[in-house]
C-alpha cells in the first residue's frame, strides 16, 4: 500500500484541471465514456441481434402481409413507401436502449460513483448517447440489406441518399436523448421498457409510417400529420425515393435539434440528481 | 499525502444535518466528527440513516438544513473539488459487468484525470494488490460477490483519496471475503487514510474502527471508543443458561440481587443475563442461591459486554430485529 500512498499524494497536488481547459476535460470525459458504451455493444450480442430481428421482421410483414391490401397513390410500390417508415421506427425504438442503460447504471450503483468522482455531468450521458448512435446506425445498414432483398428500390441521387441517412442519424441521436431522460426519470429497467412502448406506439402508428395519413378519420390525422415522427418519415421517404422534399425537410431538422434543446439539459439535470436505491 | 487536511481539524464534520424523503426523515439531527487518520464506525441497523449521511459527504445528496464538510471543504458549495479528495465503495459493489477488472479500474482512473497509460499503470498495478490479476480481463459480471467487492473497492482507490467513505464494505460477503475486506482496511489505516465506514456487523465495528458512533433513527445517539461505549453497559455481564424452561421465572428473580439494572431473559434458549460490576466475584453466591432454590444450571458464564448490549441498552431495541424487520 505504501507506494500507491505516494501516487495518491502526488495526484492530490497536481491538480490537472489548472493545465486544461473546462473544454478539454468535458471531451475527455465523453470520450472515456464513450469507449465505455462501445465496448458493451459486442460484449452483450443478444441486445444487438434482438434490436436488428425485431425491425427486419416488421419490414417483411409489412411488405407481405399489409402490402397487398394498402392503397397508395398510383406509381408508388408499398415496399419503396414502407422502407422509409421502418427505418424511422427503428430508429425511434432504438431510444429504448438508451433508457435502459440509464436505468441500469442507476440500478447498479454504478451512476452514484461517476457523481462522486471529479467529472463533466454530462460524460455518462454523451457516451450512451453516442454509442447507441453508432449501433443504431449498423442496425440500418442491415434493414437497408433486407429491404433491397425484398424489392425496395431508392430512386434518389447521392445527394438526397446522404440527406436521407443524416437526418436519420440526427433523429437517432435527439430520440436517445428523450430515451435518457425517461430511463432516469422511471429508473427501473422493466418500467423503462413499459413507458417505452406506451409513447412510441401511438407516435410510430399514428403517422405516415405504414398507411397514407390521408386513409385516418379527421382527428387523428390532424395529429398525425403534424407530428415530428410523420415530418421526419416523410423528408426521409421524399429523399429516397428522389421525390421533392417541400417543407418535410426543414421541419424535421427543427423538430430534431428542438429535441435534443429540450432534452439534454433535462436529462443532465436528473442525472445531477439521480439516486440509485 | 493528506494535502487538504490541517492538523487538528476534523476531516470529516457534519452539523445538525437533517434529511427527509417524502414524510421519511433520514437524518434527524446528525452530528458527526471524524479526526484525521482514523477509522471511524458509523454502527446502525438499516434505515438508521448511515448510507443517507455518507451519500451527503460525499456530495451525492444534498441535505435539507445543517452543515457537513470533509477535508476542509464543505460538502455542498465545494462539491467539484471535493470530489477529487474522496473515494466511494458502495454496498452493492458499484462496477461495470460488462468491462473487465482492468477497463474497469482504466476507466475511473481517467474519469480521475489521470492520462491514459498512467490509468492503465495504475489499474494494473491495483489488481495486483487486491488479489485481482488472474482475473483482470475477464468481464466483472464473471466475478464472484468478494472479487467485486475488491474491484469496486480498487477503484475508490485510484488515487489514494485523503478520505474514504466504505458503505457496509462487508455486507453479504461469506466469511473468508470478510476477512480479507478486513485486512484491506487494515492497511488503508497505516497507509494514514481517514475512513468512514458504516456497517450494521457490531463485531466489525468493534474490530475495526477506532471510534464508533451509534446512529439510531436519524440521529447519533452514543460516540466513543468500543470500550467506551461498552463501560456505558456497565462493565461485566453474567450470562446464564437453565436446565430447565419451567425455571425462568424463579430464576430471575434469583439472579436479581446479585446484578445491576434489570435482567434479560430468553425464553426459547432459556438463557438470562444481566450487568454485574465484578461479576465474578458474584458468581459464587449466585450458585449457591441457584442450588438452594433446585434451579438447575446449564451454562454459566461472565462476560464483557459486546456492542450488541450496547444498542440495545442505548435504544431500547436490538439491532438485528430492526434490521430484519427493515
Amino acid at each position: 500500500m505504501s507506494a500507491s500512498t505516494a501516487t495518491g499524494g502526488e495526484l492530490a497536488r497536481s491538480d490537472p484541471e489548472r493545465r486544461h481547459g473546462w473544454l478539454y476535460w468535458q471531451t475527455s470525459d465523453a470520450i472515456v465514456l464513450t469507449e465505455r458504451a462501445l465496448r458493451h455493444i459486442p460484449r452483450n450480442p443478444e441486445l444487438l441481434i434482438f434490436s436488428t430481428i425485431q425491425p427486419v421482421m416488421f419490414v417483411l410483414l409489412f411488405r407481405y402481409v399489409f402490402g397487398g391490401a394498402i392503397r397508395l397513390p398510383p406509381g408508388v410500390s408499398y415496399v419503396n413507401y414502407l422502407m422509409a417508415g421502418v427505418f424511422v421506427q427503428t430508429v425511434a425504438f432504438g431510444s429504448f436502449t438508451t433508457g435502459v442503460g440509464m436505468a441500469q447504471d442507476l440500478q447498479t450503483g454504478l451512476i452514484d460513483r461517476f457523481r462522486s468522482l471529479p467529472m463533466s455531468r454530462a460524460a455518462v450521458l454523451l457516451g450512451r448517447t453516442l454509442s447507441d448512435l453508432v449501433r443504431n446506425t449498423f442496425t440500418v445498414a442491415v434493414m437497408l440489406g433486407v429491404g433491397l432483398l425484398v424489392g425496395f428500390n431508392p430512386q434518389g441521387g447521392g445527394l438526397e441518399i446522404a440527406g436521407a441517412i443524416g437526418l436519420l442519424l440526427l433523429m437517432s441521436f435527439a430520440f436517445s436523448w428523450v430515451g435518457a431522460t425517461v430511463g432516469l426519470a422511471v429508473r427501473n429497467v422493466e418500467a423503462v421498457q413499459s413507458a417505452g412502448f406506451i409513447w412510441l406506439f401511438p407516435l410510430t402508428f399514428a403517422s405516415s409510417a405504414f398507411v397514407p395519413t390521408s386513409s385516418m378519420p379527421a382527428g387523428l390525422r390532424a395529429f398525425a400529420n403534424n407530428q415530428p415522427i410523420t415530418h421526419i418519415i416523410n423528408a426521409v421517404r421524399d429523399w429516397s425515393l428522389g421525390v421533392p422534399v417541400g417543407s418535410n425537410g426543414w421541419l424535421a431538422v427543427v423538430w430534431c435539434v428542438g429535441i435534443v434543446v429540450v432534452f439534454v439539459p433535462l436529462s443532465v439535470r436528473l442525472y445531477r440528481r439521480a439516486a440509485s436505491t | 499525502m493528506t494535502t487538504t487536511l490541517e492538523h487538528g481539524r476534523p476531516a470529516i464534520s457534519a452539523v445538525g444535518l437533517v434529511k427527509n424523503f417524502g414524510k421519511t426523515r433520514a437524518l434527524d439531527g446528525f452530528d458527526l466528527e471524524v479526526a484525521p487518520g482514523t477509522v471511524f464506525g458509523l454502527l446502525g441497523p438499516n434505515g438508521a440513516g448511515k448510507t443517507t449521511a455518507v451519500r451527503i459527504f460525499t456530495t451525492l445528496l444534498e441535505p435539507d438544513s445543517g452543515h457537513a464538510e470533509v477535508a476542509g471543504l464543505d460538502c455542498v458549495r465545494d462539491a467539484h473539488r471535493l470530489r477529487s479528495q474522496i473515494g466511494l465503495a458502495g454496498q452493492y459493489a458499484a462496477v461495470d459487468e460488462l468491462l473487465t477488472g482492468r477497463e474497469n479500474l482504466e476507466m475511473v482512473g481517467r474519469l480521475y484525470r489521470l492520462p491514459r497509460a498512467r490509468a492503465r499503470a495504475r489499474a494494473i498495478d491495483l489488481l495486483e494488490q487486491f488479489g485481482l490479476s488472474d482475473a483482470a480481463n475477464r468481464p466483472a459480471r464473471t466475478y464472484s460477490g468478494g472479487m467485486r467487492r475488491r474491484l469496486d473497492l480498487a477503484a475508490s482507490l485510484i488515487v489514494t483519496p485523503p478520505v474514504l467513505f466504505l458503505d457496509e464494505p462487508t455486507t453479504g460477503l461469506d466469511p473468508r471475503s470478510r476477512l480479507s475486506m478486513w485486512e484491506l482496511i487494515e492497511k488503508l489505516r497505516e497507509g494514514g487514510t481517514t475512513l468512514l465506514l458504516t456497517t450494521q456487523y457490531l463485531e466489525e465495528a468493534d474490530y475495526l474502527a477506532d471510534r464508533i458512533a451509534v446512529i439510531d433513527r436519524g440521529r447519533t445517539i452514543a460516540v466513543g471508543t468500543a470500550d467506551e461505549l461498552k463501560s456505558q453497559v456497565g462493565g461485566e455481564r453474567i450470562e446464564l443458561t437453565l436446565a430447565r424452561g419451567s425455571d425462568l421465572d424463579a430464576a430471575a428473580s434469583a439472579l436479581a440481587p446479585h446484578v445491576d439494572g434489570s435482567v434479560r431473559i430468553d425464553g426459547e434458549s432459556r438463557q438470562l443475563s444481566a450487568a454485574s460490576a465484578n461479576g465474578a466475584r458474584r458468581l459464587v453466591d449466585v450458585v449457591r442461591d441457584f442450588d438452594a432454590a433446585g434451579i438447575g444450571i446449564e451454562d454459566l458464564a461472565v462476560r464483557r459486554p459486546t456492542l450488541d448490549d450496547v444498542f440495545l441498552t442505548l435504544t431500547g431495541h436490538g439491532a438485528e430485529e430492526e434490521a430484519e424487520a427493515a
